[in-house]
């Protein structure tokens, strides 16, 4: 005695999790595949078909080139410590706001520097700490130097613009890795004696650190692909020649798209190589839940 | 055992007042707790009992009043200074570190040395029974013995107060009995000083030496579980109390702390708790297992029965009465909806209030 039992294939892929709604995703698939996965491929595959030589020439060229494969260093001489000092910054200013009952109003003042955009930044600072500038006069008047500071056409043109146009990203994720952690937490510290600092140490930090890693590898990426600030405020023929600059100059004064995919693709892997690096150090750390209970 | 709490005579609270804005949410309450004593803060929902724990604890500032330890005055100082143990009401577990290294906290704080941590850690998760549990993170631990690394971690520090802010609301009943045991029991034998926040009478009744019952931030009586259970000041302490039916009245006698109330036709005796003259308004409060159906013609409240809930050995039964008031009650006997009953109470059961509620 034997009924036939067996489930519909709709049923079936539907315990699996594919129904209609599954539908829904796909615009977003066809978006990745026409505008990410597809330019990706077809960059990889042009860097392996150089203008002349073998398949590995542009690689060989630019890893023989001290003025190419210097690129790296000079990016990454920017990129880290602007990561690292809008983390710096975003740390402590997040502690504070995250106490402050007109979060809001504070939030957005920090934010408006996103909503301009790194040209208009770049253009206000080459005013602003220009030789004629505010920063300068101000410094003279007080009697603090004697010749105007060099802030512009060199690194730290580059690095102050970067970390003011990084800073607001880098805060508001802090600020809300931070608030994702129970305030009871600190409370409790605090009943056992833990001081400020204790808490700081022992609480607040080990739970933030996660979040802070994801955060310094979006800022990182963000600041490794530097281009307009470094032209408009750094020397970009010299101490700010960063990488992206390189794959321009590849693609748009020698109109070598070959070499130019290379340099993107050596680009990829050095800020894949770093991310890779910060993701697999996070993976030590404690990463569940910041909250004190199951409630 | 070596876990014993530091000692001190009193905790007084002076006229203590906090503001929110211009909402009171505790005003002038006076206190007085004795060492060894176990204290419940009773009330409703925003009664005002939490913000009085945050305030002894020191997270949150007083903005009138002051707290007093012995001769000391406590409330200027911050809680990493004032030393009590507190248990919340989510635990607050810190759940990157293990059980060991949660109840060892506090200690470390104080800088005691590596072995005297290891050695009273073990003691207080012994006398909490999470023996083998130790090495775990608080997530891999179920509520209850969440519940008992929280208590663990309050009381490792022989703290001269244990502030607990309703600490087996998460829990389940069975497990809340259990816990509810075993707090009573670490007290006894720690013989620490303890402060309990609830909003569940019965939970009071069963751990508290003394319960502080509070509503809109004012104290409105303090006294020994079984003075809060059978003499409430006030009908709304009354009703917290399980005296769940209010019934509205006129005085027709009064003497003696006796009074009889008129109530539609039906003349109810009582025991009064106020000021009642004769000929004004009071409230009747009648526990529901206090008041059962009578024969027909005897003294009490008429009433139509709106329906019966079995539980197990009797009946619980609801009733609306003429102008409104709903009673519930006792049978023994299933009734009918619809059907008229007469319920009526031993007088010595029922409480008399004068004046508007």
């Amino acid at each position: 005695m034997s009924t036939d039992v067996s489930i519909p294939l709709k049923q079936r892929l539907a315990a699996r999790g594919l129904d209609g709604l599954t539908l829904l995703v796909v615009p977003a698939v066809l978006f990745l595949l026409a505008l990410f996965i597809y330019p990706f491929l077809y960059g990889l595959f042009l860097s392996f078909e150089p203008k002349q030589g073998g398949v590995f020439a542009n690689y060989q060229r630019f890893f023989s080139d001290s003025f190419l494969y210097g690129t790296i260093g000079t990016t990454l001489w920017l990129a880290l410590p602007v990561t690292i000092a809008t983390l710096a910054l975003a740390i402590p200013i997040a502690f504070r706001v995250r106490l402050m009952r007109n979060q809001r109003l504070l939030t957005t003042i920090l934010v408006i520097p996103i909503t301009l955009g790194t040209v208009l930044v770049a253009e206000g600072l080459l005013n602003y700490l220009g030789p004629q500038g505010w920063f300068n006069r101000t410094l003279m008047t007080l009697g603090l130097i004697s010749s105007p500071v060099k802030l512009l056409h060199n690194y730290w043109g580059v690095m102050l613009s970067l970390v003011i146009t990084g800073f607001p990203f880098t805060f508001l994720l802090t600020l809300s890795y931070l608030s994702g952690i129970d305030p009871a937490l600190e409370q409790a510290g605090a009943t056992l004696g833990a001081g400020p600092w204790e808490r700081f140490k022992h609480i607040l930090f080990p739970l933030l650190l996660p979040g802070l890693a994801i955060t310094f590898c979006l800022s990182f990426v963000q600041a490794f692909s530097v281009f307009p600030s470094a032209v408009l405020l750094g020397a970009p023929a010299g101490p700010t020649r960063v990488i992206s600059i390189a794959a321009y100059q590849a693609a748009f004064e020698e109109y070598d798209y070959s070499m130019a995919s290379a340099v993107a693709m050596i680009m990829a892997l050095v800020q894949l190589a770093i991310v890779v690096a910060v993701l697999a150090a996070r993976g030590l750390l404690y990463r569940g839940p910041a909250g004190g209970g199951k409630g | 055992m070596t876990i014993n709490a530091a000692s001190f005579r009193e905790l007084r609270l002076d006229r203590l007042s906090r503001d929110f804005g211009s909402h009171n949410a505790l005003k002038d309450v006076s206190l007085t707790i004795g060492k060894g004593e176990f204290i419940a803060l009773l009330g409703p929902s925003g009664c005002g009992k939490s913000t009085t724990l945050n305030l002894i604890a020191g997270l949150l500032p007083a903005t009138g009043g002051g707290i007093w330890l012995d001769d000391k005055r406590i409330d200027p100082l911050r809680p990493e200074e004032r030393g009590f143990g507190m248990v919340f009401q989510n635990y607050a577990l810190f759940p990157h570190m293990s059980v060991n290294r949660n109840i060892g906290f506090g200690l470390k704080m104080r800088g005691v040395p590596r072995a005297e941590i290891d050695r009273r850690v073990a003691e207080a998760a012994a006398l909490v029974r999470l023996q083998g549990q130790t090495e775990k993170l608080p997530g891999q631990l179920s509520g209850g013995q969440q519940q008992r690394v929280a208590i663990a971690r309050a009381i490792v520090v022989e703290p001269p107060l244990v502030l607990m802010d309703e600490p087996l609301s998460n829990l389940d009943a069975k497990l809340r009995l259990e816990m509810r045991a075993e707090i009573r029991r670490i007290h006894n034998t720690l013989g620490a000083t303890t402060i309990y926040v609830t909003h569940d009478q019965e939970e009071a009744l069963s751990l508290a030496d003394r319960i502080v019952v509070l509503r809109d931030g004012v104290v409105r009586q303090v006294g020994t579980p079984e003075d809060l259970f059978s003499r409430p000041d006030h009908l709304d302490v009354a009703e917290f109390m399980g005296f769940r039916n209010k019934v509205k009245g006129q005085v027709a006698s009064a003497a003696e702390g006796r009074a009889t109330v008129a109530v539609g036709e039906a003349q109810i005796a009582g025991r009064t708790r106020n000021a009642v003259t004769a000929g004004a308004e009071a409230w009747l409060a009648i526990r529901p297992e206090d008041l059962h159906p009578v024969a027909a013609g005897q003294p009490g409240l008429t009433a139509q029965v709106v329906s019966t809930e079995f539980r197990g050995r009797e009946f619980v039964g609801f009733a609306r009465m003429a102008d409104g008031t709903d009673l519930s009650f006792l049978a023994h006997d299933k009734l009918s909806p619809g059907e008229t009953v007469t319920l009526a109470a031993e007088p010595d059961r029922v409480l008399v209030y004068g004046g508007a509620a």
